[in-house]
């Protein structure tokens, strides 16, 4: 039966399509191809949850190779729920590309986009899906190499070196996660995750286990660029192609606080990570910094990509800052804005690509007097926006409401006042680009005849808009599953 | 334990710090590229000495002998060869273009250029 298949097909999907995409060369088939697979991934990853939601955790054997010789793919409801979170963007963010990418990089090149996209979607559920340490490193570069070749695609000539420097730091990084990743084996003699779990404790802390524990959690917060190790970060989203920057700014970063759960929940149990190694104490001042420095500097950008890149930076501090509490409370915190700021900078994104698309630039100057000639587009920033402030009934405020009664719980109240000071700053930067597209005249070189974005671009935008509201009134799937999910990872059966 | 003891580790950890300070002294970006080989060089040889058994052979059965090696690091780090070279051919190609466009492959120099770039517009 292919429903037992169907852990196999999430991956395999994107990643032979992706070669044939090359084969077929031709810019419109291959769109309507990579739309297809992507919207089937989703399929996928939606079943897939829902049957880690009726039967509990599926075990699929690759191969029909016994773990933990063989590789594993376990799911359960952490990763099922980020498998969806990353499908559902790439599902969308494929069916908004095409005048985009037919623009910034040119139809005749078109394909060679859509394989490095498939194969970055490859990568991210890859990583996501597997529960085998050396699988997730495997998976973790061919989603990185991909990524490296969609970023350099961008027009501008600084794409190129913004590039060249995510690949220094994202090698290093992975290559910090491989170190530890082979610590671990040389104690443990395993290397698939659950198992690795049981004879970590079993091993009990020793200088080794200590040594890797460190080398992950360095390569980790590289590859999720949390704050002192963000640098690769803004250059790569503003300069990218609009399309890529959105995928990318929605579901990469995403992934490795994923694995970064993974290891510090699974494979070193909770008490070690977070009770020994006082983990949680050093990402939650890099968290709280990485949330007002990332907020600071994006409101002196006026590339509007980097801003919101700078912001990217902010929000990845808040979902650390969760994770690092390591309760209940704080890990759904987490994992609900994981979900949430992906359907923000989604959102927020995909309406910079069609400024980007009619204006030829996303600099502040360009917003003046938009929201009269691009009324839908401007109006998809301003809900975005709002939802990134954290205004009450969209997706933002439901994640800071429990990142709040998280930190409330815990009596951090410094952690409060830090999250209301980001979270003013999240206003002002929004609010210069909404004051300059709504109350300001255009500027006197500006084109005249800007018209709406294309209705291919507009219909997806506004389906992640609407999601944004939709998952902000009815938090049933999204904090449900968080909860759950934060029980199981700690052990906490009721 | 004898000197040098487990001397192999040794190597591999100066391998590990000597990449990490290629990537990040040189201002040519092939020469970074360079530091980054060796920095992975290291964990290569990292996993490959632990797969070694002192004593052990290859690990094909055969009459008379007992201790074997453990081939699994090894085939794990044919992987991350595979993965290493193709990141060295996605960086050099990277190098090409940038020199391509920018003129030069100096970091100082092109650290400038975009600095320029950035007043201009």
């Amino acid at each position: 039966m292919i429903s037992t298949h169907l852990p196999a097909l999430q991956i395999i999907l994107p990643l032979l399509a992706a070669p044939l995409c090359v084969i077929l060369r031709n810019g419109t088939l291959t769109y309507w191809f990579a739309v297809v697979v992507a919207w089937l991934a989703f399929a996928v990853s939606a079943l897939l949850l829902q049957e880690v939601n009726a039967i509990g955790v599926i075990a699929y054997k690759l191969g029909g190779w016994a773990p933990p010789w063989g590789i594993e793919y376990r799911i359960d409801l952490l990763n099922a729920y980020v498998l969806l979170i990353v499908s559902a963007i790439g599902a969308l963010t494929v069916s908004y590309a095409k005048p985009s990418v037919d623009q910034e990089i040119g139809g005749d090149r078109g394909y060679l986009f859509y394989t490095a996209f498939l194969l970055c979607l490859a990568g991210l559920l890859g990583v996501t899906i597997t529960g085998d340490a050396f699988n997730i490193f495997v998976f973790l570069e061919i989603s990185s190499l991909s990524s490296y070749a969609l970023i350099a695609m961008g027009r501008d000539r600084r794409a190129l070196i913004a590039s060249y420097r995510y690949l220094v730091f994202g090698t290093i990084g992975a290559t910090f996660f491989l170190i530890g990743v082979g610590l671990l084996y040389q104690m443990t003699g395993t290397l698939n995750i659950a198992d690795l779990g049981e004879r970590v404790a079993a091993v009990g802390p020793n200088r080794t286990i200590t040594v890797a524990f460190g080398f992950m959690a360095v390569g980790l917060a590289v590859k999720a660029a949390l704050f002192p190790v963000h640098a690769w970060l803004p250059n790569a989203y503003a300069y990218a192609p609009s399309v890529a920057t959105i995928f990318l700014a929605a579901t990469a970063t995403k992934v490795s606080i994923y694995v970064l759960i993974r290891t510090y929940f699974t494979i070193f149990h909770h008490d070690f990570s977070f009770g020994v190694m006082a983990l949680g104490d050093i990402f939650m001042v890099f968290a709280v910094l990485a949330m007002l420095a990332g907020s600071a500097i994006a409101i002196f950008q006026t590339d509007i990509k980097r801003m919101l890149a700078y912001s990217s930076v902010a929000q990845i501090g808040y979902m650390v800052l969760g994770v690092s509490m390591a309760t209940v409370l704080g890990l759904t915190g987490g994992m609900l804005h994981l979900f949430n700021h992906a359907l923000i900078k989604g959102a927020l994104f995909m309406a910079m690509g069609c400024v980007f698309y009619r204006t030829g630039s996303v600099s502040i100057e360009s917003m003046r007097g938009l929201a009269a000639r691009m009324p839908w587009t401007m109006a998809a920033f301003v809900a975005g926006g709002m939802s990134l402030i954290g205004v009450p009934l969209t997706v933002g405020f439901v994640s800071k409401w429990y990142l709040l009664l998280a930190a409330m719980e815990q009596n951090l109240w410094w952690i409060l006042v830090f999250l209301i000071i980001a979270s003013l700053m999240a206003i002002i930067y929004v609010w210069r680009v909404v004051e300059a597209a709504y109350f300001m005249p255009s500027s006197a070189g500006a084109p005249t005849d800007i018209q709406e974005a294309p209705m291919a671009m507009l219909v997806p935008m506004w389906v992640m808009v609407l999601a944004n509201f939709y998952f902000g009134i009815d938090t049933k799937l999204s904090v449900g599953v968080a909860t759950r999910a934060a029980k199981f990872l700690l052990g906490d059966a009721s | 334990m004898e000197w040098p003891g487990l001397y192999n580790y040794w190597i591999a950890i100066f391998l590990m710090v000597t990449g990490l300070y290629l990537v990040m002294a040189p201002q040519n970006l092939v020469k970074k590229i360079v530091g980054l080989n060796v920095f992975q060089a290291s964990v290569f040889v990292l996993y490959i000495t632990m797969g070694k058994v002192t004593g052990g052979t290859a690990p094909i059965i055969a009459e008379g002998i007992e201790v074997y090696s453990n081939p699994l690091p090894h085939v794990l780090i044919l992987t991350a060869i595979v993965v290493g070279v193709a990141t060295t051919a996605v960086g050099l190609a990277l190098v090409v273009r940038i020199n391509e466009s920018f003129g030069t492959i100096e970091e100082d120099e092109i650290r400038e250029l975009e600095e320029a770039q950035e007043d201009a517009s």
